[in-house]
């Protein structure tokens, strides 16, 4: 279980600047039961989208948005809404938003942070992609998140310590940065690169008041 | 000269380095600075370089204001969070340091505490855009500073890169540190004079001063090493020839490197001198290439 908000109705809005259609992703795993990209709330995300002029070229709820093979599949019967769309709105965790990324050849904008579960986040191992900051950044970086792809977790360009594409950190890895400036390259987004990112606020990284009595070590240590 | 006057001026400027060892052993610093006070525009001072522990940046810049340089305080964002760096810029300014270069940093596990936990809280962009903000008078909170800071802020740009997305990456992120305040560039080591100036086609409507870094090479096993195992670092084959066919490779290493220099003067805005070991020998390339008076 993965536990996400949606970002504030604003910030999509700022996303979706110059764009005129787009394509609504929910998610019917933890993002419904976050009740941030079930069904009830691609719906309601159509209708304001709409309400501010936006035409909604189609949606689709998928079982787990994080199964990069399931998107795919599930995304080809709906060429044609997809082909007619600017860019595609995810609502779900910072790894669903990724997987459509990683499938769908546009613009992927993220509609939701992926919040701290404080480690209790259930038996699908997810970590590796997403780390749960409460400030997603996807939107300026392809769908491939920096704090995750770069071994360093940089959030404002790669460090120059790469060799024929490989992260020196890690060589085995690819330099997460050169994926973020190919996959923007291919959708032609570069320009975002330029965006300077001020210093990401962890404090939202940390298991938030209200989900620690729930946690098992607040169970454990309750009298 | 001092490293803004030299910039402002137009003059092509020359800094070079020093890395503290590891220990309270001041002695090579301070004879260091005594050869090259005068000589120089500027003095780094590496901040745990390659990730090993050893004596500060901090101090020793300290040290070096002292015995009459303008250092420039090299900041890593390994090693401390945003409460610790904006500090030692406080400590740094009370300590008379002028100038200082922006940086991301080595990973632990390069050094020798390879187990130590990684930090990177801010990275280099903001590092630099930090330091404009405590010029202007305020922290990362907006909280008022009581005195305020005013370094000259200075980053680095890794001008040679193996594919278009690093290189691309390279440029666009040299950008974003002006944009944040940085007011000049200090290079990896280039050997390769005419693929620098492709960079420099690129990066002079940025319209900042870049110093192209200069390492003499020792041997031709160093120039082999650095082409393995440093990323954006090329030393042609025709150089590690010459290294190889030498009997005296000190004599020869001073020469290529100033021939470097001399190259690099119609090129770029100066140099920037990380001798590893050399530094003493620094007064003998800038005579070489005719710089400085030497």
């Amino acid at each position: 279980m993965i536990k996400s908000e949606q970002k504030p109705f604003e910030e999509i809005l700022g996303y979706l600047e110059g764009e005129n259609k787009v394509f609504i992703l929910g998610c019917d795993g933890c993002a419904n039961a976050s009740q941030t990209g079930g069904l009830p709330q691609v719906m309601e995300m159509k209708e304001r989208l709409e309400g501010d002029g936006k035409k909604v070229t189609g949606y689709c709820v998928i079982d787990f948005l994080c199964q990069k093979a399931l998107v795919a599949s599930r995304l080809r019967p709906r060429e044609a809404e997809l082909k007619e769309a600017d860019s595609l709105l995810t609502l779900c965790c910072g790894i669903g938003t990724q997987a459509v990324a990683a499938t769908v050849k546009k613009t992927v904008h993220p509609g939701c942070n992926t919040i701290s579960l404080g480690g209790a986040r259930g038996e699908w191992q997810g970590s590796e992609r997403c780390m749960e900051c409460g400030d997603c950044l996807l939107e300026y970086t392809g769908g491939i998140c920096p704090l995750t792809a770069c071994s360093k977790g940089l959030i404002n360009g790669a460090c120059g310590g790469a060799a024929e594409g490989k992260c020196e950190v890690s060589p085995e890895r690819p330099c997460g940065w050169e994926l973020i400036y190919e996959r923007l390259k291919e959708v032609g987004r570069l320009e975002l690169l330029k965006k300077f990112i001020e210093p990401k606020a962890y404090g939202k990284m940390r298991p938030r008041a209200e989900l620690l009595p729930t946690s098992v070590w607040a169970l454990e240590n309750r009298d | 000269m001092a490293l803004k006057e030299a910039l402002d001026s137009g003059k092509f400027a020359v800094t070079s380095e020093v890395g503290p060892l590891k220990g309270t052993d001041t002695t090579e610093i301070l004879e260091v600075a005594e050869v090259l006070r005068g000589k120089v525009d500027g003095v780094n001072v590496t901040d745990q370089q390659s990730a090993v522990m050893r004596l500060g940046s901090l101090v020793t810049c300290h040290l070096l204001v002292e015995k009459g340089l303008d250092p420039v305080f090299q900041m890593t964002c390994r090693d401390r969070n945003r409460i610790a760096l904006q500090s030692d810029l406080l400590n740094a300014h009370v300590f008379g340091i002028k100038n200082v270069l922006a940086l991301t940093g080595d990973f632990p596990t390069f050094g020798d505490h390879p187990d130590a936990k990684e930090v990177y809280d801010l990275d280099s962009v903001q590092l630099a855009w930090t330091v404009r903000r405590m010029n202007e008078g305020y922290d990362l909170s907006g909280n008022d500073l009581e005195g305020k800071t005013d370094f000259l802020i200075g980053a680095v740009v890794t001008p040679l890169r193996d594919t278009e997305a690093a290189f691309e990456l390279q440029l666009i992120k040299m950008e974003k540190k002006i944009e944040a305040g940085a007011r000049f560039f200090q290079t990896q080591a280039v050997y390769d004079v005419d693929a620098f100036d492709k960079f420099m086609k690129r990066a002079e409507q940025f319209k900042v001063p870049i110093l192209a870094g200069v390492i003499p090479l020792k041997s031709a096993g160093m120039a082999k090493y650095m082409n393995k195992n440093v990323a954006g670092v090329s030393v042609p084959q025709h150089l590690i020839d010459e290294m190889a066919g030498t009997d005296d490779k000190t004599a020869k290493g001073l020469e290529i490197a100033a021939k470097l220099i001399g190259d690099l003067k119609d090129v770029c805005q100066g140099v920037h001198i990380m001798a590893i070991g050399w530094e003493k020998k620094v007064p003998e390339i800038l005579k070489l290439a005719k710089l400085n008076g030497g």
